[in-house]
């Protein structure tokens, strides 16, 4: 089981903040594709990874990285701090 | 070193006041704060802080520990709000203390550079014309390079 969580806009066109799933995807793309395939508001949140950030158990990381041994994903736009 | 991450307001006078207080070989405080900017119409009416609570502060941690070894600071404090905020509220501060005023600079302009792009927060402007997530911008993540 993964944890998946949503900020921002992601979070707004998904209606959730965060779900948890059964996945055999093996990294952050086929998970993306997996949640795509699912519903038309997954594919209007991740219509452009370019737009996106993720984080693999809270440290940022990319689209290619492996999901073996992670617990959360998080998924959003990029960062307006400061 | 201290980093919050908060809902509540805070008052960076007195922040400041008790950062400078008792560091051994201080010779250079340099502190920013950030504050909720109006648009140019004046007509925000708030502005909404979405965080990603345990990245927030890992992420913040890190890049201060970062700075407190690059620039050998004596001490360092981040403070970042979210939630909503009114025009002209505080929403963040940077202190850095160190032996002279070159350090202090740096480490504050890197800390400062490093929180807007790599900081999990996200804006959200409302005005008449409704609400809006604050963009990113390009010249933010560029300013990083220089580090």
């Amino acid at each position: 089981m993964i944890d998946i969580l949503y900020f921002a806009w992601v979070r707004e066109r998904i209606g959730l903040p965060r779900e948890r799933l059964e996945t055999s995807a093996a990294t952050v793309a086929d998970l993306v594709a997996e949640l795509v395939a699912r519903e038309d508001r997954y594919a209007m949140a991740f219509a452009d990874l370019e737009s996106l950030r993720v984080a693999l158990d809270q440290e940022l990381s990319d689209f290619s990285a492996a999901l073996a041994g992670i617990r959360e994903v998080a998924f959003f736009p990029p960062m307006t701090g400061g | 070193m201290r980093v919050g991450v908060q809902a509540a307001a805070f008052d960076f006078g007195a922040e400041t006041g008790a950062f400078a207080k008792g560091v051994p070989g201080v010779g250079a405080i340099v502190t920013f704060t950030g504050i909720v900017r109006n648009t140019p119409d004046g007509d925000l009416a708030a502005m909404e802080i979405e965080h990603y609570p345990g990245m927030t502060e890992r992420a913040i941690t890190a890049i201060t520990e970062q700075a407190m070894v690059r620039w050998a600071l004596l001490d360092a404090l981040v403070i970042h709000r979210y939630g909503r905020l009114a025009p002209e509220e505080p929403i963040m501060m940077v202190a850095t203390a160190a032996p002279h005023r070159a350090d202090a600079f740096a480490a504050a302009e890197f800390l400062m550079d490093y929180l807007k792009s790599r900081a999990p927060f996200w804006k959200k402007e409302f005005t008449t014309a409704g609400a809006e997530w604050v963009a990113a911008k390009d010249e933010d993540e560029a300013a990083l390079t220089r580090w």
